[in-house]
């Protein structure tokens, strides 16, 4: 409890509007928010879910490689990893060579691999497949987020589950409210600007529109804000470039990932509340020259993620928490000719901490050959493993969130 | 006479900030009369057009660079790119055909490439130039010109895209974002667009796009039951699609109009202007004239160029120097970099500027602008009673009325003009408009 104190932690923390605010059913003030600090949080094992969102349709056949088979090779072709390039998991399947730090994770049992995730129909759009993703809803587009309706149900306290990310992403915006976005360096107010100020220009005004309502609100966050300093800086804070990301943008945090989880960890240590961290990478739409620029998006991932774990293992709390990894969709088979993939379909999730159930690869690597219009076949539904995440690290019912979504992916994690 | 809170509502959304003796001279006209001058301005634009850099960094070097060469042309790229950002957010700020060069920004948010894979204020700025010259017209001949666009062919793998080897990044982005809509297609249209497109390519040493044939997969494509043999093709049988007025009446209203959907008979009024010439002017004429436009105000949030641009426009403090700086820096935090769209999906809307992350960059440079403020700018502020100054302020800003929450904010702060226009920068009323 140092730095990040819990009481300087909820000052930072700020509600952004999801479809509760806009519709404009009020946002929460900061006085509301302290109201209920203290509340224990308990629940059926007591964890913390970090989500990592890689922005950009990470590759899966080059981040868990089935290095054996002779169709990988074949399809893959300039882009495919040697035998004694990849980390071997098994006989037939390894890491990319960038991801040193997970295979000792995945060798001290507390890596899961899913792979074969995805959905019906599978669609091959970044923006709606990330929807899809973020929503848990492949059938429709819905404006409420898979975590914001836990949220819902669990207490409905944005302090429960909050983004590291500039803008809020719609997997915490919830029917009646949102999960809060917290500024990764540090709250400052001019000097011109008092607080007497920030409380006058945050109170409520009648028949003014709800965005102008939610513009209001943002003062009222900031109400008795002493300056906090974090060490959890914004790397990327003067340089527009965000160094040589040779990637096209499709989404993700700023701020590098490590900035990210170097916040969380403090949190996580200070004991806060929260139940659910959202953090985020982008840059990982590799049309072309995917090999270099793929192993450094992957490096950056597994250090920052291996870093935050090995940290997380010296504290009890730090125990609990659970690390799931994923992206809006994998590549195609096939290497296209510019040394690249385009958009694909099934893909891994990665499934880390001292919880899980690992060691392992759960379900098989779909077949290279066997093809959906190019694209590998899913065998396990995303929810399916959303359903163990609510169930086993959040102790919740899947039913109401999922919308009686059935499938569960059982053994994911050690009993709590 | 147009009723002045209306036409300064029309004022807000198609300009980058209105001053107030602009709102009173529009409010003594026609309000048709006003969105036909916006549309198609009379006056010259005489603001300083955008630089054109003699030498790009990286075009014409043959043979592999060193990394000291590498690094050298990369500092030199990014430099001209600052240049030209900084010289567009000028433009902004000066220009008479203010609603011309917000449509340039609208379209730079629609076709969304960004600098940081680009790398060329050359190819940047030849985009922009697109967009003011064909960007008010038929749409067809943008959509057209777009495909041979060098930055837009480098920023979704274009040039990568041969009969030999398909890449089929750009048609899927230009059938889901740039024309249609998601769902407007099936995966078999995408490859096949993709399969159009073949063949353009970018000449390195000049920094042009050229069609090769002998990339160009010949023959005919079946997309969404057209036939297209090549990129002019394929625009005209995606802008034959029914979806496709609806989608570009959809993205305006986003823009100009309101975070709420676009009300039935406003998309009718849209589209029947459009026409079989895809006008996009009298597109936005039967959206600005729309009874339904009147009515959204409070439902657009300002980006951060529109409240930056708008609030030196409005206060008229000088867009170079220091004060661009710190405007830009300032846009930058609030997570809007001119030239650098954080995707292709173009820039964030609605609540999502809203946070108290982004609260925090606008009250800095709200302090910074506020302190920047010629000192006669300042006269109106100086006069009358605090209730006075308070008006003053809201007629500066060009904010119809403050509510009782903000007046009450602002009048403890009358007495001190600097802080006066601090406060009134971030309020939620001038935030939301």
């Amino acid at each position: 409890m140092d730095a990040v104190t819990r009481r300087k932690f909820l000052i930072a923390s700020g509600v952004v509007g999801g479809a509760a605010l806009v519709a404009g059913a009020g946002a929460y003030t900061l006085h509301d928010i302290l109201a209920t600090a203290d509340h224990p949080t308990g629940g059926p094992g007591d964890r913390t879910l970090v989500l990592v969102t890689l922005y950009g349709g990470n590759d899966g056949l080059a981040t868990v490689i089935p290095y054996a088979d002779r169709a990988y090779r074949d399809a893959r072709a300039d882009l495919a990893y040697d035998t004694d390039e990849v980390l071997r998991l098994d006989a037939e399947t390894g890491l990319n060579p960038a991801m040193t730090g997970m295979k000792s994770l995945y060798d001290r049992k507390q890596l899961a691999i899913v792979r074969g995730v995805g959905y019906p129909k599978p669609d091959r759009s970044h923006f709606r497949s990330m929807d899809i993703w973020q929503t848990a809803n492949p059938v429709r587009p819905v404006n409420t987020g898979w975590l914001g309706r836990w949220l819902d149900h669990a207490g409905r306290d944005p302090r429960s589950a909050i983004s590291l990310e500039p803008v809020l992403p719609p997997v915490l915006a919830g029917a009646t409210c949102a999960g809060a976005a917290v500024p990764l360096g540090g709250v400052s107010v001019p000097k011109s600007i008092t607080d007497a100020d920030l409380k006058a220009l945050g109170a409520a005004s009648a028949g003014e529109s709800s965005l102008q309502a939610r513009a209001a609100a943002c003062f009222a966050d900031l109400i008795s804000v002493d300056k906090l300093v974090t060490d959890a800086r914004d790397a990327d804070d003067d340089d527009p470039d965000h160094g040589d990301d040779p990637a096209t943008g499709t989404g993700g945090a700023q701020a590098t990932l490590q900035a990210q989880l170097d916040l969380v960890a403090r949190c996580v240590e200070a004991g806060v509340m929260t139940r659910v961290f959202s953090v985020s990478q982008g840059g990982f739409d590799f049309h072309a020259e995917a090999r270099t620029g793929q192993e450094i998006q992957l490096k950056t991932v597994d250090a920052a993620v291996s870093g935050f774990l090995d940290r997380m293992a010296r504290t009890e709390r730090g125990r609990k928490v659970v690390v799931v990894i994923y992206s809006e969709f994998g590549r195609r088979v096939r290497a296209n000719s510019s040394d690249g993939t385009d958009h694909g379909t099934a893909s891994d999730m990665l499934i880390a901490g001292p919880a899980v159930n690992g060691g392992r690869l759960v379900g098989d690597q779909p077949s290279l050959t066997d093809l959906d219009d190019g694209d590998l076949k899913f065998h396990t539904d995303f929810r399916d493993v959303y359903a163990a995440i609510l169930t086993d690290v959040l102790g919740a019912d899947p039913d109401p969130v999922l919308e009686g979504w059935s499938g569960r992916l059982g053994g994911l994690l050690h009993s709590a | 006479m147009a009723d002045r809170n209306l036409v300064a509502h029309l004022l807000r959304r198609a300009t980058f900030g209105p001053r107030a003796e602009e709102i009173d001279a529009a409010a003594r006209r026609d309000y048709r009369a006003v969105v036909a001058e916006l549309v198609a301005p009379a006056k010259p634009d005489t603001a300083r057009p955008l630089p054109v850099f003699a030498e790009d960094p990286y075009f014409g070097r043959a043979g592999k660079l060193s990394r000291e060469q590498r690094a050298a042309a990369r500092r030199a790229a990014r430099e001209q790119l600052t240049t030209l950002a900084q010289a567009w957010l000028t433009r902004m700020v000066h220009t008479e055909q203010q609603f011309a060069e917000k449509l340039v920004f609208f379209w730079h948010g629609h076709w969304a490439t960004s600098a940081q894979k680009v790398q060329s204020a050359t190819l940047m700025g030849g985009q922009l130039q697109t967009f003011r010259a064909y960007g008010r017209g038929d749409f067809a001949v943008l959509a057209k010109a777009m495909l041979r666009d060098p930055a837009l062919i480098l920023w979704l793998d274009g040039q990568r895209n041969t009969a030999k080897g398909p890449n089929e990044n750009l048609a899927r982005e230009l059938m889901e974002l740039f024309t249609l809509g998601v769902g407007a297609y099936t995966e078999k249209d995408v490859k096949a667009a993709a399969r159009a497109l073949t063949g353009w390519t970018l000449d390195r040493a000049r920094g042009a796009a050229v069609f090769q044939a002998g990339r160009h997969a010949e023959g005919d494509q079946s997309v969404l039951g057209g036939t297209v043999r090549d990129a002019d093709s394929l625009v005209d049988v995606l802008l034959a699609q029914p979806a496709h007025p609806v989608f570009l009446a959809s993205r305006l209203w986003l823009r100009f109009g309101s975070g709420e959907p676009l009300p039935a008979a406003t998309r009718e009024a849209m589209v029947t202007a459009y026409g079989d010439r895809r006008d996009v002017s009298a597109m936005l004429t039967a959206m600005l004239l729309d009874e339904r436009f009147a009515a959204t105000r409070g439902q657009l949030v300002k980006q951060p160029v529109e409240w930056a641009v708008g609030a030196l426009r409005q206060l008229g403090v000088a867009p170079t120097g220091k004060s661009a700086t710190a405007v830009l820096t300032g846009a930058r935090r609030m997570g809007q970099v001119p030239l650098r769209p954080p995707s292709v999906g173009g820039w964030p809307s609605g609540a999502a500027w809203l946070t108290t992350s982004s609260l925090q960059m606008r009250m800095k440079a709200a302090a910074t602008l506020a302190a920047a403020v010629p000192e006669p700018n300042l006269a109106p502020l100086h006069e009358g009673d605090a209730d006075a100054k308070v008006d003053a302020a809201g007629r500066l800003l060009a904010v119809d009325a403050w509510t009782a929450r903000t007046r009450a904010a602002l009048t403890e702060a009358a007495a001190r003009p600097q802080r006066l226009i601090t406060l009134a920068l971030i309020s939620p009323e001038y935030a939301v408009h």
